[in-house]
């Protein structure tokens, strides 16, 4: 065992009836960061988290948190561990305060210390005006800042945060966001999952990507980030012509591969605009003739294809054609490239 | 290996020290057994069910049926009903055990428990708990509402106390049958139909309400053996209150105190670890 690592997942894997949730699943978090778990709507993401949470037991594998098995040990993992779930697991018909002070008391902290805590909690995110109100009136922003909270109550070293952010409005998420980045500054160690690539570029050290309850790419938020900017150019010209490729090669930022026929030429490109004008412009005066061009726009396999360094396949599976197609239309501009349509 | 140094030195984090020790399960208990009681408190339908509902069905009881029903062997209707009306709120407010459970599960809370490193039974011990704080409350208001509208018990105050526990036992090993219900129910709403199919005839059909002589023969029968009957004709003895069961020759009516507690006994030893069971089940994946 390597010490410095606080989550390790170990080929987990999970199925639910014929559904393979996880089918082997290896990560792992070094102590003190934030390792950020991307995937869209039924990768495995919650299943892993279950599992690392001791909710649910692995079908394989091995998974710890702090060193201690999940498996063997699940009491000693739950001293560890504070966990904010997808659905904010709160009890609606008690204050915030009480929600607070119960989850303390369960952990053993004693009633003083509990109230303590939970009042410091409170303050710091902003819920002091609410906290003698019952939680079945508050807002969905207000709701997750409260179990945030409760996750915290024990000063757990392990954090696991499922999709903090899912559902809540741009204001609440930028106030959850800064909430998590406090606790990196603390030294505490998280795993998060999130459909979203710019709230995994916000928060995490390291990002994994999983898909079909396989990790399919690894890297810094840079690296996923870089590879999503690329676009993919394709022209088609009337018949082949010498002079193209030379033509375009200034404007695209690879190598330009030509087809068979020679009439198709692809490359990557950065996705500017007007680069389709460009390209009919250089090609036009070059004197060659354009049947079609077409910029296409960053998709998931894009992003998943560049990670992996086009080594998808062999790494069991890959990704369906059926799923890229959906995956192309998509992953939208500029505001958080988020993963959905993948699985229905 | 050492975790506790690792987290520490890892992280540079300390859990505080636990205050509780060896009673960390009844601090635990004690925990969501007050959580359950503000649950009932901001709940204005679980709440009337132990307070409004004891208070109107006796008042309502006594005077609309106290002068059509007559007791075999004599005595006023007010004395006669008591321990049945005790025993018919009782036992039917056991189903807010079921939908409790049943709305724990459903909402998404029961996970949060299971991740803390609490012992994990106090979910159903706590649950229990304040289902038999708040039927305490409910056997009071009978008490209190019965004694304002004329019922007097003749006997004395420790035979008084032994009627009142031997309802709040049966109605205690219910609730864990309720409890059963609620885990294996799809949603609160059909853990709720438990109480209106099952509960609400069970007292019924006992001599709870009415004596059992004026019943058909098969329904009597039924009747006789309905561990309600038991329950109810065993607080009536108690209470030193007319008993006509008293007459009727099956055996649980010739010892109902003896029967009561045969059937808490039986129901609670077999309905507690089954609800233990499906619990675990329950929240396993």
């Amino acid at each position: 065992m390597r010490p410095e690592l606080m989550i390790e997942a170990e080929g987990l894997t999970k199925r639910y009836g014929k559904t393979v949730a996880l089918a082997g699943v290896d990560f792992s978090v070094p102590a003190g960061t934030i390792l950020g778990l991307l995937g869209p709507n039924g990768a495995g993401k919650t299943t892993a988290v279950r599992i690392l949470t001791t909710l649910a037991l692995p079908d394989g594998g091995r998974g710890t948190v702090a060193g201690i098995d999940v498996v063997s040990h699940p009491g000693e993992v739950r001293r560890h561990i504070g966990v904010a779930a997808q659905d904010a697991t709160l009890d609606h018909l008690l204050t915030g305060r009480q929600n607070l002070v119960m989850i303390g008391e369960l952990s053993d902290m004693g009633r003083a210390a509990s109230r303590e805590r939970a009042a410091q909690l409170l303050a710091q995110f902003e819920l002091t005006d609410a906290a003698d109100r019952v939680v079945k009136g508050y807002s969905g922003g207000m709701r997750r800042r409260l179990d945030l909270a409760g996750s915290l109550m024990t000063r757990p070293p392990v954090l696991f945060l499922d999709e903090p952010t899912t559902g809540l409005d741009p204001t609440s998420r930028q106030r959850v966001w800064e909430a998590i980045r406090e606790l990196i500054g603390e030294g505490v160690t998280v795993l998060l999952t999130t459909q979203y690539l710019e709230e995994a570029d916000a928060l995490a050290n390291r990002i994994v990507v999983v898909d079909h309850g396989r990790v399919i790419a690894e890297g810094t938020p840079l690296e996923l980030k870089e590879a999503s900017r690329s676009a993919h150019l394709e022209v088609t010209l009337a018949q082949p012509h010498p002079d193209a490729v030379g033509a375009i090669a200034p404007l695209v930022s690879g190598r330009v591969s030509v087809g068979d026929d020679g009439r198709r030429l692809s490359a990557a490109v950065d996705a500017s605009t007007g680069l389709a004008t460009a390209v009919v412009r250089a090609l036009d005066a070059s004197g060659v003739l354009v049947d079609n061009i077409e910029v296409r726009q960053p998709s998931l396999d894009d992003v998943f294809f560049s990670l992996t360094g086009g080594h998808i396949e062999e790494e069991g599976g890959g990704i369906d054609p059926g799923d890229a197609n959906a995956a192309r239309s998509a992953v939208d501009g500029d505001s958080g490239h988020k993963l959905e349509g993948v699985r229905s | 290996m050492t975790t506790a140094t690792l987290t520490r030195s890892a992280a540079g984090f300390d859990r505080p020290q636990s205050s509780v020790g060896v009673f960390g399960p009844l601090s635990d208990i004690w925990a969501m057994t007050r959580r359950n009681l503000v649950h009932i408190s901001r709940e204005p339908m679980q709440l009337s069910d132990v307070t409004l509902q004891p208070l109107l069905f006796t008042v309502l009881f006594v005077y609309i049926f106290g002068g059509a029903i007559p007791i075999p062997g004599g005595g006023s209707y007010v004395n006669f009903l008591l321990a049945g009306i005790l025993a018919l709120n009782l036992v039917t407010s056991t189903m807010g055990t079921a939908v409790g459970l049943s709305t724990d599960l459903h909402e998404g809370m029961i996970d949060r428990f299971r991740t803390l490193p609490m012992w994990r039974s106090a979910v159903l011990v706590g649950r229990s708990m304040a289902d038999l704080l708040t039927s305490l409350l409910c056997a009071l208001i009978v008490a209190v509402t019965g004694l304002v509208i004329g019922w007097r018990p003749g006997a004395n105050y420790i035979s008084i106390v032994g009627g009142f526990a031997l309802v709040l036992f049966f109605a205690y090993s219910v609730s864990w049958v309720s409890a059963c219900v609620g885990m294996n129910s799809k949603s609160p709403e059909s853990a709720a139909s438990f109480g209106f199919i099952v509960l609400f005839p069970m007292t019924f059909v006992s001599n709870a309400m009415v004596p059992t002589q004026h019943m058909p023969g098969w329904l009597q029968a039924i009747a006789n053996w309905n561990p309600v009957s038991a329950v109810v004709a065993g607080s009536r003895v108690l209470w030193g209150n007319p008993n006509p069961s008293g007459t009727i020759h099956a055996w649980p009516m010739q010892h109902p105190v003896e029967a009561a507690l045969i059937w808490s006994v039986g129901i609670l030893a077999l309905a507690a670890p089954l609800a233990a069971h499906y619990f675990k089940r329950r929240t396993t994946e």
